[in-house]
């Protein structure tokens, strides 16, 4: 499907409505629908999510733009109910963290890989080898506190192996910053690409925020606390990517041409037929959006929107297994880390990181703990008798061997 | 540690809160409902959010039913496992209690838990299924079973509170296992009946020896006895009577000619020998 960002009108602002009934729908299925169905509906949470993120702090910076910014934003609030409504009830927290540490590595091994500017892939490359980590410890999590196999969320398509352990991720914070891309010259891709993973890693943050204290045992809620702390990172980390020096207007636009291609990607790619339609829906509801938005930029900037906005999307997020790719970059990147904006190899990190995270990781290591001796198996490391061996106290050890 | 409740200050009833509690009442008086009806209207909207006919999923064949209940117990006895791990935490954490549990004991349960997951991951693969799918009553059983862990791994609850959670475990494994041995058994899998009667007697003996360990905790041990301990609850033509013999459908049949139910052999005539625990 071609999508003309300048020209294409989508359904108009006031058409645009809903009821109660609508918001909340069948939710997709964990056990029958592809992962990557699972892997949209929460990128897309997450970039509705933004969405409103962004609408209200412009709202409170600019008034004359009130008016327009509430009326969008309102239906903002209802894409984004259901889209997130479409996680079903039995995928409890922590299997619903996995799908998020999948968005985190698939969603961004796509990017990285299609990223034309080759420091911005740098960052995501570097983000990508950490929260491929996350999946890790949570998988650990899961099978140690539950007796569950992460494999069955995440359908094969990503390793759950050691990435750069997250006991070296804690950075100081003037190390999670990087250099921002230039607006008058950067690909339209590349803002596409960076308000994209910069709203999937808010909603990461914000998800394990409110889901942290649910959990009851000790070491789950450090574990969120630690990741949660690590999310932070990334919304610094990608943040400071994004041009401080473009409009309100201008970022307000981009965000709506962002939602635009993201819809279009998961249309591009989604099996489920009835939340394909949520898909086609939401993209004609944000193609009306870029409409009302290109106006009001036009007549107050006197700019051309095309200025800002390419006339066709670039090609879409791919939703597809990135073992290879992802594999690669373990091997020639693992040891990274950051001295202010500059990659460098962990040798080199800077004083300010390496007393930080030697305090935060004093008391122990909550990512450690989890994934002690840990390898993934199908089924549960529980099918292993050597390791239920090792799993029991000392005593009761000796008295099994 | 102590493994019984403490007294102390609970704000939760309305005694606690002294006076405010009438004003609350008087305010519903005074504020009537802004829409007529009961809580059936709740039932109205699921009704017609079932009628919709979406399911959790499928069961891949072969023999999709067996296949679903046998992807359902080696689902549980692995969270099973995951429960005994934590709950031989609980006894390093807090200490044994007379009439409790040993760590030996606890290590036995376990170990049978190991072990019944071993046997129905073998039979899945014998039957050409996938023992790493969640099946749809996997899934079910998850849901059912989401708040045992956060028992368990509570660091607040103590031993005697984890066993409250264990419990509802084994009750669910000793109605599962039941169905289970049926299934297999109409279905011509005379191994498997045999492998899931031989479950049946551990968790028999699993509830049997929860129940007193719980019943010693309380101090109730005088009125019930270890009777108590020993009755269960069954399924409909369970093939286990109330002592926990394991119960030929022969047997059942002869019974239910003599009106007897499903409390079948309960004369002991042709009796098989295999005891629960």
């Amino acid at each position: 499907m071609a999508i003309n960002l300048l020209r294409d009108t989508g359904t108009p602002l006031e058409q645009q409505r809903f009821t109660w009934r609508d918001l909340v729908q069948a939710p997709y299925s964990k056990l029958r629908d592809d992962a990557f169905t699972r892997v949209r509906v929460i990128l897309m949470n997450g970039i509705e999510s933004e969405a409103l993120r962004f609408s209200h702090a412009c709202a409170r910076m600019n008034g004359p733009w009130q008016a327009a910014l509430a009326q969008v934003r309102r239906v903002e609030q209802h894409q984004q109910t259901m889209v997130n409504w479409l996680n079903p009830a039995d995928q409890d927290p922590l299997e619903t963290t996995i799908g998020f540490e999948q968005v985190a590595i698939e969603v961004t091994a796509s990017v990285a890989e299609k990223e034309p500017d080759p420091y911005l892939a740098q960052v995501f490359r570097f983000g990508l080898l950490e929260d491929f980590d996350h999946l890790y410890r949570y998988s650990a999590l899961m099978d140690r506190l539950m007796g569950k196999d992460a494999s069955t969320l995440v359908q094969s398509y990503s390793d759950i192996v050691p990435g750069r352990p997250t006991v070296v991720e804690h950075r100081h914070p003037l190390d999670d910053l990087r250099k921002p891309y230039d607006r008058r010259r950067a690909a339209p891709l590349t803002k596409l690409h960076a308000l994209t993973i910069m709203a999937g890693e808010h909603q990461t943050h914000d998800y394990y925020m409110t889901i942290g204290p649910l959990f009851a045992d000790p070491v789950a809620r450090q574990l969120y606390a630690e990741i949660a702390s690590i999310e932070e990172q990334h919304v610094t980390q990608y943040e400071s990517i994004i041009d401080p020096g473009e409009t309100w207007l201008e970022k307000w636009l981009l965000h709506e041409a962002g939602e635009v291609y993201n819809y279009w990607s998961c249309v591009e790619s989604e099996e489920n037929p009835r939340i394909r339609a949520v898909w086609e829906r939401f993209l004609d509801y944000e193609l009306g959006h870029v409409r009302v938005v290109a106006r009001l930029f036009e007549e107050t900037e006197g700019r051309d929107a095309a200025e800002i906005l390419p006339e066709r999307l670039p090609e879409p997020i791919r939703y597809a297994s990135h073992r290879d790719f992802v594999r690669e970059v373990l091997r020639r990147e693992l040891t990274l880390s950051a001295v202010g904006a500059e990659f460098v190899d962990r040798e080199q990190e800077s004083e300010a990181t390496r007393t930080y995270r030697d305090h935060m990781n004093s008391e122990g290591s909550p990512s450690e703990t989890v994934a002690a001796g840990y390898t993934w198996r199908p089924g549960t490391e529980l099918t292993d008798p050597a390791t239920r061996v090792r799993s029991l106290p000392p005593e009761a050890e000796r008295r099994a061997a | 540690m102590n493994q019984s409740p403490q007294q102390g200050s609970n704000r939760t009833g309305i005694t606690a809160a002294g006076g405010l509690a009438e004003a609350m009442i008087a305010a519903t008086r005074q504020f009537p409902p802004s829409s007529p009806g009961s809580a059936l209207a709740i039932a109205d909207v699921r009704i017609a959010y079932a009628r919709e006919g979406e399911s959790f999923g499928e069961a891949p064949p072969p023999s999709a039913l067996l296949l679903d209940k046998l992807g359902e117990r080696l689902a549980f006895e692995r969270t099973g496992a995951r429960l005994y791990e934590a709950l031989l935490s609980k006894h390093r954490a807090y200490g044994a209690f007379p009439g409790g549990p040993r760590a030996d004991d606890v290590l036995h349960i376990l170990h049978e838990e190991y072990e019944h997951a071993d046997m129905l991951e073998r039979t899945i693969k014998d039957l050409g299924g996938d023992p790493t799918t969640v099946t749809p009553s996997a899934n079910l059983a998850a849901s059912v079973a989401a708040g045992l862990p956060q028992v368990l791994t509570d660091p607040r609850t103590n031993l005697l509170q984890s066993l409250e959670a264990i419990v509802v475990a084994e009750l669910a494994d000793n109605e599962c296992w039941t169905a289970l041995a049926q299934l297999a058994r109409q279905a011509g899998q005379e191994a498997l009946t045999e492998g899931c009667l031989e479950a049946i007697g551990h968790e028999r003996d699993h509830l049997r020896k929860v129940r007193l360990w719980i019943a010693a905790g309380q101090g109730r041990t005088a009125e019930g006895g270890e009777g108590a301990a020993d009755e269960f609850t069954f399924a409909e033509n369970s093939p286990v009577d109330r002592e926990g013999y394991v119960v030929s459908e022969e047997e059942r049949a002869e019974a239910r000619e003599a009106g007897g139910g499903s409390q079948a052999g309960k004369s002991g005539k042709g009796r098989s020998k295999r005891r629960g625990g």
